[in-house]
């Protein structure tokens, strides 16, 4: 069955070459072309195993509208060559309507792509270039594809200005040339599917990846500190918050490995300062038992968990929503805390300063779960909003002469006024074994409810606000789903609407604690539910059942990474749910 | 640098929590914690600006016996935690403090890269050569034919010992030193130079228990001031360590790195990091 994205006026491109042959590059290009006319997109890779080079493909999705999520199959799949493809053609969806460009010197297209029944049109990219010094195949195809989804040639050769012409004079006429030469050559290629006109070029926009609007959401948040170890696919967090420190002041510290960087940052966060690190599924597994020290000696903190294909080593460079189970469930003891998810790429940078604002303001760990897919997927989104919410602790003064302080005071909303070091007559020791509200260690069950309590309750009585979830549209069906599935949610939930099918999406930001307050008033009317999730175990799915009561009938559409959870398979669930 | 307040006097007793230590009678570490206070007293340290940090064991215990500001943290991470404070707090006088096991088994990764970075900061480890608080096993420093325990396997483990102070000094330490709690005003002294010391500095408390390690009592016979003269060269210092038979008291090694400081003031608002993904 073939599901049109028309709605979205998108066209969706796959570039593929083996390591050097510029097909990063050139994807690049046609995404900063697109922006600069007033496209939004959504740039991702796929690649093999290898550390550099080998085969890659760019996947880039442009739309004159909003992009939430990854297309259903690819409108054009370009190959400058189809060395080892086959390592991530599942990742290369394709259908009868897809064109597939190739260069005849590359020899036959793989069985496993032209099985797709696409269209299969040959481009001598090779050969076209040959007599353009110095011209390159990637430039020919960038002039092709552009041509054949009616991007114009200037904003191309505008961005091949900025990017070489100032260093590499000679490289730009090349490159000009082959672009020209390559949009001419599309012409004879027949009919692919064309972009619809932008309809406010002029319209604020952000060109950013998930992790670095995690790390900009966590400055904005007022952090000023940040002990990492590198871990793909987080890495860029660290890369991008040693820079950001750099400049509007603090600290980056790339730590000897996770233990030392989440127990660097708790004794940072103790000190007064806002403290975050980023790590994937492993380094969570390391940091596990630090968040729980953090927990009971109520020291605020944030882990970024750039989810990743799991278990152990698992799949490094593709994304899965599998880390969920350890994020809420990992820590020994009871260890109530706050996880919270992104939705977007843009969402990384609001949720991201929204888990610094609630960890400083209730003195605990949270773990924001990003994953892959958000986190190094670039994007062109609408400019977000500059949001007030900036950590903020309630410290504690020095007392009078006559009082003591007590650091783990029993207060009505659980949270106790924290001594920051430096603070005459409020030294106190912060621990990890269970304490009196002095936080002299005790091992007295009345000592041991009393904190419990406290900790449970300073996190189940705040008041989140509407930030909790995502709650849109209406309808006897809902859609529950989390992170980064929420986009593909969104545009299944659209397409449906315009089948005549009301669904109402669901996706709470907020994992821990739970709202079941909040989400029985969201689910009323319901009598339908689609859990929707990319985890093989259903991790999303049980979570729901065991800590909520969800109405009707419950449909499960789950299935592990790498291969993205992609809109049309939620609709196609919704039309037979709607039937 | 660490403040000193010369305007008030302080005594030891001002930096003593009224908490009652949960150590045997005996043990070695009642006279460190009177150390570490007659230090903070003799540098005229403000409490309120010592961060006193641990991880777990018998030793780690010291923070809340202290009146100073404390974090007893999990085990193995005492290092990385005060890493933390001191680098978030360059203010602060950040004194880690541990066992044999916390800090040469679980946490053995964190000391080696606590030595390299060079955080101006003094770890004491309070070593007995063996798990107190889990009743008797055998630690890293614990001698390779020690099967007095019921913990430890008969004739011992047959696995040498490891030489903390040597790997200090590999690793990049600042200040390496051995004391003897036996001797708690010359660990006072030594834990007072090891604080003034720019970096890190690493000083060795030889500290008896007295419930598994009876046979330690007789430390007190053989513990002797080092005949040695500091070295401040790395290459004489190794010489002297491989020489020293682990009776050797005092400063052994003093070196002269700049401590870390990765701290960067700001040269730019935060609303100019927009100007990066605005197009």
């Amino acid at each position: 069955m073939t599901i049109s994205s028309g709605a979205l006026g998108s066209v969706s491109i796959a570039l593929c070459g083996s390591g050097g042959a510029g097909v990063m590059t050139a994807a690049n290009m046609l995404l900063d072309a697109a922006a600069q006319v007033g496209y939004y997109a959504l740039f991702g890779r796929s690649s093999g195993p290898q550390i550099r080079g080998g085969e890659a493909a760019a996947l880039l999705r442009l739309s004159p509208r909003p992009i939430t999520s990854v297309d259903d199959t690819y409108d054009i799949l370009l190959a400058i060559d189809w060395q080892n493809v086959q390592r991530f053609a599942a990742e290369l969806p394709l259908n009868a309507d897809s064109m597939i460009i190739t260069d005849p010197a590359a020899g036959e297209v793989p069985e496993v792509i032209a099985a797709s029944g696409a269209r299969i049109v040959p481009l001598p990219m090779k050969e076209l270039c040959a007599d353009i010094a110095g011209g390159r195949p990637n430039m020919i195809a960038l002039g092709a594809v552009a041509a054949l989804i009616g991007l114009p040639v200037e904003p191309l050769t505008e961005v091949l200005g900025k990017s070489l012409k100032k260093k590499r004079a000679d490289a730009y006429d090349a490159s000009v040339a082959a672009v020209k030469k390559g949009a001419e050559a599309a012409a004879v290629l027949g009919q692919a599917k064309r972009l619809d006109v932008p309809a406010d070029a002029a319209a604020r926009r952000w060109d950013i990846t998930g992790n670095e609007a995690a790390g900009l959401g966590a400055v904005r948040g007022g952090v000023r500190f940040c002990a990492a170890y590198p871990i793909t696919p987080a890495t860029e967090i660290l890369e991008w918050m040693t820079g950001a420190l750099a400049k509007v002041g603090g600290v980056f510290v790339q730590a000897e490995d996770e233990l030392a960087s989440i127990n660097m940052c708790v004794g940072a966060s103790y000190g007064g300062s806002p403290a975050i690190t980023a790590t994937s599924g492993p380094g969570l597994s390391l940091m596990i038992e630090a968040l729980g020290m953090a927990v009971a000696s109520e020291t605020p903190v944030v882990v970024v968990d750039v989810q990743r294909g799991g278990p152990s080593t698992g799949i490094p460079t593709k994304s899965e929503q599998s880390d969920l189970n350890i994020a809420l469930y990992g820590m020994h003891g009871d260890a109530p805390h706050l996880v919270v998810a992104p939705q977007s790429i843009g969402d990384c940078l609001f949720t991201t300063q929204w888990a610094i604002h609630l960890a400083e303001a209730l003195q605990t760990a949270c773990i924001v779960l990003s994953d892959q897919s958000l986190g190094q997927s670039r994007a062109i989104i609408d400019a977000p909003a500059d949001l007030a919410f900036v950590g903020k602790r309630l410290a504690a003064a020095s007392p009078a002469e006559d009082q003591q302080y007590r650091r783990y005071a029993l207060t009505a909303n659980g949270v106790s006024p924290m001594a920051i070091p430096g603070t005459p007559g409020c030294q106190y020791t912060a621990d990890g074994l269970e304490h009196a509200v002095s936080g002299t260690p005790s091992s007295q069950e009345s000592d041991h409810s009393a904190q419990l309590d406290k900790r449970l309750r300073k996190l189940t009585g705040h008041d989140y606000g509407s930030h909790w979830a995502t709650i849109e549209g209406d309808g006897p069906i809902a859609v529950l789903t989390w992170g980064s599935c929420t986009g593909a949610a969104r545009e299944a939930i659209g397409r449906a609407r315009a089948d005549g099918i009301e669904v109402r999406l669901i996706a709470p930001r907020l994992l821990s604690p739970t709202r079941p307050e909040l989400l029985a008033k969201a689910l009323e009317g319901v009598s339908k539910v689609l859990v929707v999730e990319q985890s093989h175990l259903g991790q999303f799915h049980r979570y729901l059942r065991s800590e909520y009561e969800l109405p009707g009938t419950v449909e499960l559409l789950n299935h592990a990474g790498p291969l993205p959870i992609r809109p049309g398979a939620i609709h196609k669930r919704l039309l037979a749910m709607g039937a | 640098m660490d403040t000193i307040n010369s305007a008030t006097c302080y005594t030891a007793k001002d930096y003593k929590s009224d908490v009652k230590p949960v150590w045997c009678p005996g043990c070695g570490d009642y006279a460190v914690l009177s150390a570490f206070t007659k230090a903070f007293a003799d540098l005229g340290l403000e409490p309120h600006r010592i961060a006193v940090v641990s991880g777990i064991g018998c030793s780690s215990r010291i923070p809340a016996y202290t009146n100073c500001y404390g974090f007893h943290s999990i085990h193995g991470r005492g290092l990385a935690v005060a890493a933390g404070i001191k680098l978030a707090r360059p203010d602060l006088t950040v004194v880690a403090a541990g066992g044999d096991g916390d800090g040469f088994s679980i946490g053995g990764n964190h000391f080696i890269h606590a030595c390299r970075r060079n955080v101006d900061m003094t770890y004491v480890v309070m070593d007995n050569r063996v798990y107190g608080m889990t009743k008797g096993q055998p630690s890293p420093t614990t001698e390779a034919d020690w099967d007095a325990s019921a913990m430890a396997p008969p004739g011992g483990t047959g696995v040498s010992p490891f030489h903390p102070l040597g790997m200090a000094l590999a690793a990049g330490a600042n200040f390496i030193a051995r004391a003897f709690a036996g001797d708690p005003n010359g660990t006072a002294e030594l834990i007072a130079q090891a604080i003034r010391h720019p970096g890190f500095s690493f000083v060795a408390v030889m500290s008896p228990c007295v419930t598994y390690r009876e046979e330690q009592r007789e430390w007190k016979t053989l513990m002797r001031k080092s005949g040695m003269e500091t070295a401040t060269d790395p290459a004489q210092a190794a010489r002297n360590l491989m020489e020293d038979d682990g009776y050797n008291l005092g400063v052994l090694y003093k070196g002269s790195r700049s401590p870390y400081s990765p701290y960067r003031p700001a040269s730019a608002a935060i609303s100019d990091l927009d100007a990066e993904f605005a197009l």
